[in-house]
């Protein structure tokens, strides 16, 4: 699927409309919260950026997309470039910025390519608000402050230094960080006048054929799973949302509306839109185990709790995989859990430490009750 | 009589504060590298460090004004604040007013830190390893009596606990665990144009 | 009413020195690995002076006194 071109994107949807004020309150009104993993409502976002704003403020299109197994938004960019180029010249207006940055991720070529021809079609007059800095390929390089931080210094680790980076961000200029995809749904908004309806969401793991769909809000789980070409074997549970999502077992996950709101009327989240299906032949233990080793080796190592207490999480659950259950380390995962929680700079730790807590309950059976095996790999 | 006890006023006081700037070196290095026991909390490295080089200042405050208030001497209030410019050992006792002024910020900067802020606390702190090696150069070049055998024994002792303290220091590397993991993650995401 | 104070750790900051538990035990301890845990909530006023002092004794000022709000919730 190729990008679709600027003359294409006007014929569909009609040209760019005014942003400004009311589409903020259309936004507030419409409750759309960030797809970039937060849920963050996007209308309060705006809102506040564009308080703090002193004419001079800067848009970062986050297009990191740094989550292992999510490829929506490079997709989103390869195939959409102008409805997210529409959402970011909306929201400069909206905040009064004088900047967009597009934030995409280094290993995404064809991503990079399809944005950078899209920028050359626009007038001169919104070309000459757009730079792209590329991310680098980390799990904490798609964070906020993080993309602040590597926009602003040249490099992504979070940072915690107030004010907050929606005030004072690059340059020290009010800075709005929004996901590609988000961005896409203010365009078609904007032009609607009413509330998205449909969600991008990557079907990975044990499915025929996985990848990416645009699915009607509120479809079912199982529906998206079955377009994705059905379980390739029979499934066990559901990863909602990515590493820092939840498990569901499968016979509940597949009832489960895609639709963030609703889900987080349930306690879910529908995260960066990752719907991993763990087959029954896979050991959950090992697979959590192999999840634990890759976030606690993500961590920037700027904050002690995330970069010890992570790995110690990590190690102990290797330990449950390879060596069997011993009760002193599903004693030290709970003791090291409270410990890690709340305690880093930014949310990586809490993220692991969450999807640990549902593995631990989910799979309760399998921890309590592991035998000793060598490692499947991750 | 006044100008006898003056002038060992001064050397005594000059003695004492070398010791107590000693003193201050080795409990400063030994703060960054987190000594400590269950007998002796970092708070009580890091409190002597502080209250010993306000007593250093005590004792220099003496060592100065007794020099310049001493006939002999010569000396005017200026020599104690513009370095080279006496008549009395120019060179050496130049050196211990540029020591002392090193001194002088060194602790004042310190005193305001949550004001100034820690880096440039830290900029303005690594003078502190001039500040030493000039005050002892001051000390063997003016003292009358440098060579004198218990002042030369003094000085000994302070030169090997500073030298050795800093031995310790060069071949510790750093104490804080996340040093080489976190430089190790910055220079993967590290994507400035001139480093 | 009077101000009451918390403290407030910066996170990147602090490196594990472990001064701050010594002077004041009976709000922070500190974790597996050597960083400190603080007690939530607003800080007693007879705590008031040595945690005045663990701020100021952090060597490299990490740890600060933050004024309390009203019903904040933990972070």
């Amino acid at each position: 699927m190729g990008a679709e071109r600027l003359a294409s994107h006007v014929g569909r949807l009609g040209p760019l409309p005014k942003g400004g004020h009311s589409l903020v309150e259309l936004l507030v009104r419409t409750g759309l919260t960030g797809r970039g993993g937060a849920a963050f409502p996007v209308g309060l976002k705006w809102r506040a950026v564009a308080a703090a704003s002193r004419a001079s403020a800067v848009v970062i299109v986050n297009g990191a997309e740094g989550e292992p197994h999510s490829k929506k938004d490079r997709l989103l960019m390869s195939s959409r470039p102008h409805l997210i180029l529409d959402g970011a010249f909306l929201g400069a207006a909206a905040v009064h910025a004088k900047e967009i940055v597009l934030y995409i991720g280094e290993g995404h070529h064809a991503a990079m390519r399809s944005m950078a021809e899209a920028v050359a079609e626009r007038t001169a007059g919104e070309r000459r608000l757009i730079r792209i800095v590329l991310a680098p390929a980390r799990y904490v390089a798609g964070e906020s402050s993080a993309t602040v931080h590597l926009v602003d210094a040249g490099i992504a680790t979070p940072t915690t230094t107030p004010p907050p980076s929606h005030q004072r961000g690059v340059a020290g200029a009010a800075t709005l960080v929004q996901n590609v995809e988000t961005l896409a749904h203010v365009a078609l908004i904007a032009r609607t006048g009413a509330a998205t309806d449909t969600v991008l969401v990557t079907v990975a793991g044990a499915v025929r054929t996985p990848g990416v769909l645009e699915v009607d809000s509120g479809t079912p789980v199982g529906e998206a799973v079955r377009l994705a070409g059905g379980p390739s074997e029979p499934a066990r549970a559901l990863l909602l949302g990515g590493y820092f999502g939840r498990w569901v077992e499968a016979a509940d996950a597949w009832s489960l509306p895609i639709n963030p709101q609703a889900l987080r009327a349930m306690g879910l989240s529908l995260g960066c839109g990752v719907l991993g299906v763990l087959p029954v032949s896979q050991c959950p233990v090992c697979e959590v185990a192999g999840i634990m080793r890759y976030l606690a080796s993500e961590s920037s190592a700027q904050c002690g709790p995330c970069f010890f207490g992570l790995r110690a999480l990590a190690d102990a659950c290797t330990r449950i995989a390879e060596r069997g259950t011993d009760a002193g380390d599903l004693q030290r995962l709970h003791r090291w859990s409270a410990e890690v929680q709340g305690r880093g700079a930014c949310k990586h730790p809490d993220g692991a430490v969450m999807f640990l807590q549902s593995a631990l309950k989910t799979f309760g059976g399998d921890f309590a009750h592991h035998p000793a095996h060598l490692r499947r790999s991750a | 009589m006044t100008d006898t006890l003056l002038w060992y006023t001064t050397r005594g006081a000059g003695a004492v504060s070398l010791v107590l700037l000693s003193a201050v070196v080795v409990l400063g290095i030994l703060s960054v590298l987190r000594v400590q026991s269950t007998a002796w909390p970092r708070f009580l490295t890091a409190g002597l460090h502080r209250n010993l080089a306000l007593m250093t200042l005590v004792f220099l405050a003496l060592h100065i004004v007794t020099a310049v208030v001493d006939p002999f001497t010569h000396l005017g209030w200026l020599a104690a604040v513009v370095p080279f410019s006496s008549y009395y050992r120019t060179f050496w006792l130049g050196l211990g007013t540029i020591a002392f002024e090193l001194l002088l910020a060194i602790v004042v900067t310190s005193l305001v830190r949550s004001v100034i802020g820690q880096v440039a606390w830290r900029l303005v702190h690594w003078l502190s390893y001039a500040s030493w090696p000039v005050a002892v150069l001051h000390g063997f070049g003016t003292g009358t009596d440098a060579w004198s055998a218990w002042l030369f024994a003094l000085q000994a002792v302070c030169i090997v606990a500073v030298l050795a303290a800093i031995g310790y220091r060069l071949m510790a590397g750093s104490r804080d665990p996340l040093a080489a993991a976190r430089s190790s993650f910055q220079a993967g995401v590290d994507r400035r144009e001139v480093k | 009413m009077s101000k009451r104070f918390e403290l407030a750790v910066d996170r990147i900051k602090c490196d594990g020195r472990g001064l701050c538990a010594e002077i004041l035990p009976e709000m922070i301890r500190l974790d597996s690995w050597g960083y400190p845990i603080i007690a939530p909530g607003p800080i007693p006023e007879h705590l008031m002076g040595l945690a005045q002092r663990a701020v100021e004794d952090c060597p490299v000022l990490a740890i600060a006194l933050r004024r309390a709000e009203a019903q904040k919730q933990k972070a």
